[in-house]
């Protein structure tokens, strides 16, 4: 077990948004609000999967809903709390630990003010080990875990439980429907799961990845050494290509912000050309027409300098950028999950799936630590 | 004819131009209360012209002097920020991410109170009158008589910061009130912080403006007053007054359009040489590269769209150590011809250094001579290796780009630079800053989420642009040189709604002069 404190929330922050592999909405303003609840004297545990008795039972909560509304209508904070207690009042259980749904984006951070909020340990793993759009691409899901009953609560602490559903595809639909009716943003707790089930199918590791992520790139920085190297040899993979930014195409198809990014190669990418396609998070990396990265493996804009991500919602004519290709989770690329998060579930199935070379970080850390404290050297 | 005017941390400048082409200029100390300096530098640009003062259509001034406030944290307003937002928005309470120093210098309350609006436009929750009341109890009560209020979705429906404004001016005669949604964009923390700060400058705008408009009159000129914005584009003076928070970065925007159009190069790294610092900035298509994330002013997030500038601390005045083994970041500012060697002083600068390696001729050159040659020529190597590198971290390929030149330090840059195809020196790189003032257009700006409920996304867009283009006219510009520069379309993610932000900035030339 470990702490969250300041500064392993700005890491996690810092790694998050990289993970969210140009989705998965800003972090930032869940990391201000952890980072009061810390300065008020929160403590927020994180355990590691091995940790978790097979009897526990464990809830994923957060946010879901637009970014462009998380940016301007701040959240309330305890949404997700009121989703969880009406959940809990459904089961006729207590919840024992938390777990985020997606460590890219916001959702990594939203857990840790529920968990200072309530005392509930935060379990160091998610559901995606990245972010993707949609509530069924959870390996939760994936593995068979059942996404109701789930709940939904709003500002005003209204709340929407939907006790049976088909499928997780099924809530993926009526949640986004009820989230629109709530302002475009809320809170959500589900699914429920037991320990033995979320050790089965959460990818492990990850708020360690995120985190080590951003330590490294903020060591970089003050080192003055290359934040996008230190960046890959926490997740693993490459830079795919450097490039400046000559186009961006936006439109919207079924509520999604579906688009192409065009770069222009930059030293030794000169020449070339890279089109990215994106649907909220990247999808599809070609270069020269050529694919050479695909969901689900992770595609992340980062600035090329500073190794800041570049999110879909901000990239621009103009900036100069990294493409890193990261190898996906070892959960995600099973047949099961690629049915699911694979090309032909995001409209590609003339694209077939070509795993990038390496390991996932979150899946080598757990080869390396085995499980608990992390053991990598603290600065301050 | 129009008169630009750059108040620099050193210099103030002013050009005098007929079009595009420069009359006359000149360059005078800043003086500590500004408005000498302007006056001096005014008088200089005028003397020696047949020019009428009946003549001058306008003045433009660019000025630093209430980001350096921010920044220095002096001469700020004690202030109440005001957010209308419950029961959302708890998280975050306002001025939560500003360094410590600097809340507790200015916010004398924070309060979070019902009101805003949703993306689709119904409200949150309505205006609690009661608590309204219990603010102007507090304000009274704490002395506090500027207030900047923010509301959620405020650019979209800016009802509800409307009509708290009406009230707190109706309880409290002679309030300062910053609406948030007369300054900033979507992005709640970000527009609440940038009224936040336009109120702390309050008291120091309205003096510093009408200090401004004072030696106007006084020198007999009648001609219209304004301020450049962050984007290159004007304010009127007395708008400016309200929103000094809008001239943040209106120095190097300025440096940078003074550059293109004085040397002709629409695509360039332009370093700009002041007496403190060399700003460094890309020039693409003739306008400055913009920052791609938001931008701190004096440690406090903002999302106004500030050019990419990095800053070195190397300039005219920068102090050079005895054996010149470093330039800078100390500099003499603005008492260089007071306390250079070259005149009379006693500080070794980097304009000394200059001057006796014969790249520039100012001053008393005889002093400069007496410097021993090693010393010379060790801290040039220090001066180009710094410009080198800063070159080289603005370019966007390893190929060699032009480099401009300008500012009033520019005689610090030799006349080759590793990375660079070319050193531009256009002429009047002394005053580019002014020209860019002087050249400057006004803007109208859009960005709000529109529904497309029952209507076509065409129809939306030509709102907007009819709209941005309401508002440039309102600012001054001339209808006839209208054109919509930026039509930037978002959709909502995750809301199978139809909503879209949509963001549109129309531009024209200043009308009649």
């Amino acid at each position: 077990m470990w702490y969250v404190d300041e500064e392993r929330l700005e890491h996690i922050a810092i790694g998050a948004g990289i993970l969210g592999t140009g989705g998965g909405g800003n972090p930032y303003y869940g990391k201000l609000h952890v980072r009061r609840l810390l300065r008020e004297g929160a403590r927020i545990p994180v355990v590691s999967l091995d940790e978790v008795p097979d009897d526990a039972l464990v809830v994923s909560v957060g946010g879901m809903g637009a970014p462009t509304v998380g940016i301007e209508r701040i959240h309330r904070g305890d949404e997700p709390l009121v989703a969880l207690r009406a959940l809990e009042e459904h089961l006729g259980r207590w919840a024992t630990h938390l777990i985020p749904g997606e460590i890219g984006g916001a959702n990594s951070t939203r857990p840790m003010a529920i968990s200072a909020m309530t005392g509930l340990p935060v379990i160091d793993a998610d559901g995606m080990g990245r972010a993707f759009p949609e509530l069924q691409m959870d390996t939760f899901a994936i593995y068979g875990v059942s996404s109701t009953p789930a709940a939904l609560a709003d500002i005003y602490h209204n709340v929407v439980l939907f006790p049976r559903l088909a499928d997780a595809l099924t809530l993926e639909r009526y949640a986004r429907a009820v989230t629109v009716q709530m302002g475009g943003a809320a809170g959500y707790a589900f699914p429920a799961m037991s320990g033995a089930e979320a050790k089965r199918t959460a990818v492990p590791m990850t708020l360690s990845l995120a985190e080590a992520a951003g330590a490294a790139v903020r060591r970089a920085r003050r080192e003055h050494a290359d934040p996008v190297a230190a960046v890959l040899r926490v997740t693993g993979g490459q830079v795919v290509f450097r490039g400046k930014v000559i186009d961006v195409q936006r439109r919207l198809v079924a509520g999604f912000a579906r688009g192409v990014v065009e770069l222009d190669g930059l030293g030794d990418d000169r020449g070339s050309r890279m089109c990215i396609d994106f649907q909220n998070e990247n999808l599809i990396a070609r270069r020269d027409g050529d694919v050479v990265v695909v969901v689900p493996d992770l595609i992340c804009l980062v600035d090329a300098e500073t190794a800041e991500p570049v999110t879909t919602e901000v990239v621009r004519y103009g900036l100069r950028v990294a493409v890193l290709g990261i190898p996906a989770p070892a959960l995600l690329k099973t047949p099961q999950a690629l049915a699911v998060v694979g090309p032909a579930a995001f409209g590609y199935p003339g694209i077939e799936y070509r795993p990038l070379p390496g390991i996932y970080g979150g899946d080598r850390l757990v080869g390396e630590r085995g499980g608990t404290e992390p053991s990598w050297p603290r600065s301050g | 004819m129009r008169i630009g005017i750059d108040v620099g941390g050193t210099n103030t400048d002013a050009v005098l131009l007929e079009g595009r082409d420069v009359i006359s200029w000149a360059k005078r100390p800043t003086t500590p209360n500004v408005t000498d300096g302007i006056r001096a530098a005014l008088q200089a640009v005028l003397s020696g012209t047949d020019v009428s003062l009946r003549d001058i259509g306008a003045v433009m001034i660019g000025t630093t002097h209430f980001t350096n406030a921010v920044v220095q944290r002096r001469e700020l307003d004690r202030i109440a920020a005001v957010r209308l937002g419950l029961p959302a928005t708890q998280a975050i309470p306002p001025l939560t991410d500003w360094p410590d120093e600097l809340r507790e210098a200015v916010a004398g309350l924070v309060r979070l109170l019902p009101g805003g609006h949703q993306f689709d436009g119904r409200e949150i929750a309505p205006l609690d009158r009661a608590a309204v009341d219990q603010l102007i109890a507090e304000l009274r009560a704490e002395g506090i008589d500027t207030v900047a209020v923010t509301a959620v979705f405020s650019p979209a429906v800016p009802d509800h910061e409307r009509a708290i404004g009406a009230w707190l001016r109706e309880a409290l005669p002679g309030v300062n009130l910053t609406l948030s949604h007369e300054i900033g964009r979507l992005g709640l923390l970000e527009r609440e912080n940038a009224a936040a700060l336009n109120a702390c400058l309050t008291t120091l705008a309205r003096r510093t403006i009408s200090a401004f408009t004072r030696a106007l009159a006084e020198l007999g000129i009648e001609a219209p007053l304004y301020l450049s914005q962050n984007d290159g584009t004007l304010m009127a003076a007395g708008f400016a007054a309200r929103y000094p928070v809008l001239t943040f970065a209106s120095g190097p925007t300025n440096s940078m359009r003074g550059a293109a159009a004085l040397s002709g190069i629409a695509d360039a790294v332009v370093l700009d040489v002041g007496g403190t610092t060399t700003d460094g900035g890309v020039l693409v298509n003739g306008f400055p590269r913009e920052a791609s994330f938001e931008v701190e002013v004096g440690g406090v997030r903002t999302n106004f769209r500030m050019p990419d500038v990095v800053s070195v601390g190397l300039g005219g005045g920068s102090l050079v150590t005895a054996d010149g083994g470093r330039v800078g970041p100390q500099s003499v500012g603005y008492r260089l011809t007071e306390e250079a060697l070259i005149f009379g002083g006693r500080t070794l600068t980097a304009s000394d250094i200059a001057v006796a390696a014969g790249r520039a001729s100012f001053g008393d050159p005889a002093r400069a001579r007496s410097l021993p040659l090693d010393l010379v020529q060790r801290a040039l190597a220090v001066i180009d290796g710094r410009l080198s590198e800063l070159v080289d971290a603005l370019k966007t390929s390893p190929d060699p780009v032009p480099v401009v030149v300008v500012g009033g330090g520019s005689v610090l840059v030799p006349d080759e630079i590793e990375g660079a195809s070319v050193v531009v020196r256009p002429p009047y790189a002394e005053v580019a800053n002014a020209i860019g003032a002087a050249i400057a257009q006004v803007s109208g700006e859009v960005d709000r989420v529109f529904s497309l409920e029952g209507r076509s996304r065409d129809a939306v867009l030509a709102e907007a642009k009819a709209e941005a283009e309401r508002l440039a006219v309102e600012a001054g510009a001339d209808p006839a040189t209208m054109k919509v520069v930026e039509v930037d379309e978002i959709p909502l993610a995750y809301l199978p709604s139809t909503a879209v932000r949509v963001r549109v900035k129309a531009v024209g030339d200043l009308r009649g002069v």
